[in-house]
């Protein structure tokens, strides 16, 4: 393969993970996940990093890239807001909140807000289905959450 | 060879081991049903259409997938493999658009092939379409998610076949798509527009381009005056679309057929093909006898390889012949030499070309060079496939037709020009010349059984009058990677070269299985037409592209010698390095 690559992007940690599993089995999706832990998601200049250092298509990593719901390729917002779709999340109106998220912040599912600030996600269980329904902003959880709570949680952060 | 016996249908078989219940089944006279599998592919047994029952057991095979074995016994039909077919070609139904008769595959379809055979009349299932828009990027194909049954065909010839990897499986479950990686359109993406994925796709989810229409508007304008050429893969190929067996010659009926559709002068491209052996065959001797250039010297009458080459393998552009395709010379000829001789406005000219490939449509607009003659070389390129539809359209009764001639003064060929369609043919018509050039004599056989074949990779030497030539032949287009390595090798060792001659054709078999070839191409169907190429030689009185009376002529009337400066500006090209992915 022939991509040129000028400047490699990544942290000396991420490379040398990357070399650690150069030739491990499975090791692209390790390598993808290292990646997105140290920008927060894929994006396509990391893609071209990846395909430039293991020598693999890029069509093959984008493959991989789609294929598993964990995996961003836009960059999300400076506060992403998770909100939990599992079960008991959905059953006690996890799809109301995203709807109301959604029509607060002017976002669908999967989208970021213009100035960059927010990005809104829908995801599996997280774990504490006693708190229902629950969503996450950054590493803050918020359990029992109502609808009229929202602004006040967005304003938290804005 | 190890055999095995088994039964199909209660029906004794011997088949070779190592094959598949598909071919053990054929051996009975039976076919079994397909919709994913393809013989030029390794069985990926995704669509279940395939299924067979193991006689005693309740277990289902996939006959694509499942290796023969001994006493295997099989049952290939019966009520419930019937029921269970037809449940598969509904469900698969239900996620297609059904607007059959405003599809490009309308009559050539598989999966429409199948309906119709299991008599599908109602829809059972739950109707979930995928709406998505087509990618018309390229200049030569058009991808349609919304019809693409996830047979894998295209991905597996994108990436096994050819080695491109534009195409990906991209999403998961009912999302999946076939696509480019980061949503981008295929013309942004490493594709090199060989149409491979076009010919192999079983529905209308690829196909090529159809530009019929521009060719209609062209020989109704009275303005215009339409000259075409018809490429050396398509006279053994067209024949299958009305019906005849692959490689049946019909050279003369294409003449005949161009002529009623109205075009004012028939040309050949096998004529072209002859120049491009003086021009490259030239450039051969000169590189080895004057040690300037580098070696190997590698063909470059395919675009796609080019194409390939140019983001693949940038450090080989000075390896390539900067000659052209025996295409993009017979279009600059047309509009400067022919022009001038027929006493024609080239601006009035309208340059048609009838090729196997859908690459050619890219061609002719890759850069300035094609544009030699001041106006575009070539106006317009039509497949095999779209020129089977336009006879049809156009009413005439292409099996009745008389054969007629081509015309002068870039119409007649040497058998050397007319195997440039096959693997290995660019290199026999190469050195059938070079043996010329190098010792002033011509070649008592001028058969060269060393480059014939079907081996994806092929190596041989070849003397001449005591001087070694080192060969090797190319075909597929991920096969060529072990030439090219090994050329790099040397190269970074600083040993000698291993080849002084390479040819690359990106299409299994050569052009002659090319992008836009009739569809149902095999092996067995390649070979047809590989012989259907090598007869046409056979039979022709000139067998060197340097003894055809017309190529000695245009040297003598216009361009001088092989390699003059008017060849050059004409004839030849040049290449730069281009990136995997656009953006
Ligand atoms: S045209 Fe060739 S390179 Fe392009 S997507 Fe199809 S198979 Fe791949
Ligand atoms: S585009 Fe055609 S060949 Fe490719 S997966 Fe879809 S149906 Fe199969
Ligand atoms: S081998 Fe022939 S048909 Fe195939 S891409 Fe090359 S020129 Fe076109
Ligand atoms: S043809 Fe065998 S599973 Fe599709």
């Amino acid at each position: 393969m022939s991509a040129k690559k000028k400047e490699n992007m990544f942290s000396r940690e991420l490379i040398s993970f990357i070399e650690k599993w150069r030739n491990k089995p499975g090791n692209l999706i390790m390598i993808l996940h290292q990646v997105q832990e140290e920008f927060g998601y894929v994006s396509r200049e990391a893609a071209d990093q990846v395909a430039y250092m293991l020598d693999i298509p890029l069509a093959k990593i984008y493959g991989v890239l789609s294929f598993y719901h964990f995996f961003k390729t836009t960059k999300p917002g400076d506060h992403n807001i998770q909100v939990c779709l599992g079960t008991a999340c959905y059953l006690k109106g996890g799809d109301m909140l995203v709807e109301e998220l959604g029509s607060l912040l002017g976002i669908g599912l999967n989208e970021v807000t213009e100035d960059g600030r927010f990005s809104l996600e829908g995801v599996r269980c997280v774990g504490c289905c006693g708190l229902a329904p629950v969503l996450t902003v950054g590493k803050e959880v918020f359990g029992k959450v109502t609808k009229d709570q929202l602004p006040g949680i967005i304003s938290k952060f804005s | 060879m190890n055999t095995v016996h088994m039964k199909i249908n209660g029906k004794p078989v011997e088949i070779e081991a190592g094959s598949n219940i598909l071919a053990a089944a054929k051996k009975a006279n039976v076919n079994i049903p397909t919709l994913c599998y393809h013989p030029d592919l390794p069985a990926w047994a995704a669509c279940g259409l395939c299924v067979v029952k193991q006689e005693n057991s309740p277990k289902l095979l996939r006959a694509c997938a499942a290796p023969v074995q001994e006493n295997l016994s099989i049952i290939t039909h019966d009520a419930e493999l019937y029921q269970i077919r037809k449940t598969v070609i509904e469900m698969i139904l239900s996620t297609h658009p059904n607007d059959c008769l405003m599809c490009a595959r309308n009559g050539t379809c598989e999966l429409q092939r199948f309906a119709a055979e299991f008599g599908v009349r109602e829809q059972p299932y739950e109707v979930r379409l995928v709406d998505l828009p087509k990618d018309t990027s390229t200049t030569s194909i058009v991808l349609d998610p919304s019809k693409c049954i996830k047979c894998g065909r295209c991905v597996q010839v994108c990436q096994d076949m050819q080695g491109v990897f534009a195409l990906e499986f991209i999403g998961r479950g009912d999302h999946t798509v076939v696509s480019p990686a980061a949503d981008l359109p295929l013309n942004d993406s490493p594709c090199i527009k060989c149409g491979q994925c076009s010919a192999h796709c079983p529905v209308g989810a690829i196909y090529e381009k159809d530009e019929i229409g521009d060719f209609v508007r062209a020989v109704s304008n009275p303005e215009l005056h339409v000259v075409t050429q018809i490429a050396p893969a398509v006279r053994v190929a067209l024949g299958e679309s009305f019906n005849l067996p692959a490689g049946t010659i019909t050279t003369g009926k294409i003449y005949s057929a161009l002529r009623r559709l109205g075009v004012a002068k028939v040309f050949d491209t096998n004529f072209s093909a002859d120049l491009t052996i003086m021009e490259e065959g030239s450039e051969l001797v000169k590189r080895l006898t004057t040690g300037k250039g580098a070696i190997p010297q590698i063909t470059s009458c395919c675009p796609a390889w080019t194409d390939y080459m140019e983001k693949y393998y940038p450090d080989m552009i000075p390896n390539f012949s900067t000659a052209k395709s025996p295409m993009m010379m017979q279009g600059a000829i047309t509009k400067t030499y022919y022009a001038e001789k027929a006493n024609v406005d080239p601006a009035t000219i309208y340059s048609v070309a009838i090729m196997p490939c859908t690459a050619k449509k890219y061609e002719i607009g890759r850069d300035d060079n094609m544009h030699a003659s001041g106006f575009k070389d070539v106006d317009l390129v039509l497949t095999t496939r779209e020129f089977a539809r336009l006879i049809k359209a156009s009413g005439i009764d292409f099996l009745t037709l008389e054969d007629e001639k081509a015309d002068s003064p870039i119409g007649e060929y040497a058998g050397a020009g007319t195997i440039f369609g096959n693997t290995g043919g660019v290199m026999e018509a190469a050195l059938r010349t070079a043996y010329n050039l190098m010792t002033g004599e011509d070649l008592k056989n001028v058969e060269i059984d060393a480059v014939r074949g079907m081996e994806g990779v092929r190596t041989g030497e070849v003397d001449i009058k005591g001087t070694t030539l080192k060969v090797a032949v190319a075909h597929g287009m991920a096969n060529v990677s072990t030439l090219l390595e090994e050329v790099r090798e040397a190269k970074a060792n600083g040993d000698e070269p291993p080849y002084h001659f390479i040819e690359v054709m990106a299409c299994r078999g050569g052009c002659v299985s090319g992008g836009g070839q009739p569809y149902a191409t095999t092996d067995e169907v390649r070979a047809q037409r590989i012989a259907g190429l090598y007869t046409d030689d056979e039979q022709s009185e000139v067998r060197c592209s340097h003894q055809n009376p017309e190529i000695k002529q245009i040297y003598a009337d216009y361009l001088g010698a092989p390699l003059s400066e008017k060849s050059h500006h004409l004839l030849h090209t040049t290449y730069t390095e281009r990136p995997l992915y656009k953006h």
